[in-house]
């Protein structure tokens, strides 16, 4: 196939979970910088697309390509494990349900990865740690276990977590949709400041508000498909097709 | 003839040798049956098939047979292929690898347990399934299950008094030598009934001390 042109490039992306066929060659390009957002309804497959980035789940057919080398591509077992452990480096996740570790403090969390691959010194990680919780607003609970954080001051940390990679993009699968609304805020925030900083983001939500405030991009998906896809003021004011505009109908009415 | 307690003190060194001989061997055995319980519970889980089946066989074997003739076999059997341990090693290699059997089968279900989305972040973040189980997916196993391991460990305390039989002079087997000069059964054995009650309320209160640390990190 022929060399990527775009930042992020997923080409007839094809997935079935046995009989069912989850992602139905779903294409999409991704420009560096570029923030964009994906909504749809329960089901509809946001999820599995964003964990076939980094092959947490692994496509059945098509292609992912970052920054010019092809994500998941054929190799040996070995060589393949290799290859996507270096391709995960690269690439931030942050997930619904947080997902830190438990019997780390905050500290720990966001020095584990980059002491163990990158080999940074304690002073070094030390240093890290502090850069990125500051830059979530955590600094002053560096050394809480996650236990003794609240939704929102998990999923910060979560993010400098995935930030002290110093990934070339970062993947949301609605990081805010456990948490209690009133905490939502404080990491919406967190993502806008990122969005400043031009950082790449493929982002899941049902916050409509949130996604038309900083996506460059909004895709509707529903049962597999990208339905339509535009710049937020276009596909959340005036979508061109019925069933997206039955969703966001639905969608609005429901948060009400 | 009556009960007389006063007998005790003449004979309270050689109970003591005893007491530290007990505490030796279970404490050494206690740190074999963890460690070997999370080698095995990794072999079991995680080795190729080829090495994984017979050795669930085997510890099918281990957890199936008396564990005093599992001390039999270490101490006299392998005398015959040349391998002469002295008697307290052979009881706790016995009594440890009897007890890792235990703690894998403990810890294997613990490792099981946790939450797929840590495996799932340490991945994401770049570490190889090897590098995940052990940072991330065995610790938090390993403090899941602290709590029965701890009652494994107090099995293994009571355990312990079965290496006299191959001639450990531990407390059971004091106690016995000094009712052979004594002819005083009952109280000596009340003594070391007693002795090995408050090992095991020791025992006990290492153990609460173990999860008021660790509860914060969960
Ligand atoms: N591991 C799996 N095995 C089998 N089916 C799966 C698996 N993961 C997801 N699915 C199915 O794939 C479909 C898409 O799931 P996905 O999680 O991608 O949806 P989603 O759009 O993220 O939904 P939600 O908004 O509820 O998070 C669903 O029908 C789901 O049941
Ligand atoms: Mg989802």
């Amino acid at each position: 196939m022929s060399e990527p042109l775009h930042f992020v490039e997923i080409r007839h992306a094809q997935k079935s979970f046995g009989a069912v066929e989850v992602l139905k060659d779903i294409s999409l390009n991704v420009e560096r910088g570029q923030i964009v957002g994906i909504i749809g309804s329960s089901g509809s497959g946001k999820s599995t697309l964003l964990r076939a980035i980094n092959d947490l789940d692994p496509l059945t057919g098509g292609e992912i390509w970052l920054d010019g080398v092809q994500v998941n591509k054929a190799l040996p077992h070995r060589q393949y494990e290799k290859h996507i452990n270096a391709m995960r480096q690269q690439v931030g996740m942050v997930f619904q349900h947080f997902n830190l570790f438990p019997h780390m403090t905050a500290r720990e969390n966001v020095t584990m990865a980059p002491k163990l691959l990158k080999g940074l010194s304690q002073s070094d990680a030390d240093k890290l740690a502090e850069e990125q919780l500051d830059k979530v607003g955590m600094l002053e609970r560096i050394d809480y276990y996650p236990s003794q954080l609240s939704g929102g001051q998990k999923q910060r940390v979560a993010i400098a977590r995935a930030l002290a990679m110093k990934p070339k993009m970062m993947l949301f699968d609605e990081a805010t949709s456990a948490l209690d609304p009133e905490l939502v805020e404080e990491v919406n925030l967190v993502m806008k400041k990122l969005a400043e900083e031009h950082m790449t983001m493929i982002i899941v939500t049902h916050e409509m508000d949130f996604a038309a405030s900083v996506c460059d991009r909004v895709l509707f998906m529903d049962k597999g498909i990208v339905v339509e896809e535009g710049p937020p003021e276009i596909l959340f004011k005036n979508p061109s097709k019925e069933r997206t505009r039955e969703f966001l109908r639905k969608h609005i009415e429901g948060a009400k | 003839m009556g009960l007389d307690f006063t007998i005790i003190p003449k004979y309270m060194d050689i109970i003591l040798l005893g007491v530290a001989w007990t505490i030796g061997i279970t404490v050494s055995a206690a740190l074999l049956s963890f460690i070997g319980g999370i080698l095995f519970a990794v072999i079991a889980l995680y080795a190729p098939w080829i090495i994984r089946q017979p050795f669930r066989l085997v510890e099918g074997v281990f957890m199936g047979t008396p564990l005093l003739l599992q001390l039999f076999l270490i101490y006299f059997g392998l005398v015959q292929i040349g391998i002469d341990l002295p008697a307290f090693v052979a009881g706790i290699i016995g009594l440890g690898l009897h007890f890792a059997v235990y703690n894998s089968e403990l810890i294997q279900t613990a490792i099981l347990a946790v939450d797929k989305g840590q495996m799932e972040a340490a991945r994401t973040l770049g570490l190889s399934r090897s590098q995940a189980l052990r940072k991330v997916v065995i610790p938090q196993a390993i403090r899941d299950v602290i709590p029965p391991i701890g009652n494994n460990m107090i099995a293994l305390l009571k355990d312990s008094a079965l290496v006299s039989v191959i001639g450990v002079s531990e407390l059971t087997l004091s106690a016995q030598r000094v009712i052979g000069k004594t002819y005083r059964p009952f109280e000596f054995y009340i003594l070391a009934a007693a002795l090995y009650y408050i090992i095991n309320l020791g025992m006990e209160w290492v153990q609460r001390r173990i999860e008021r640390r660790i509860s914060v990190s969960r």
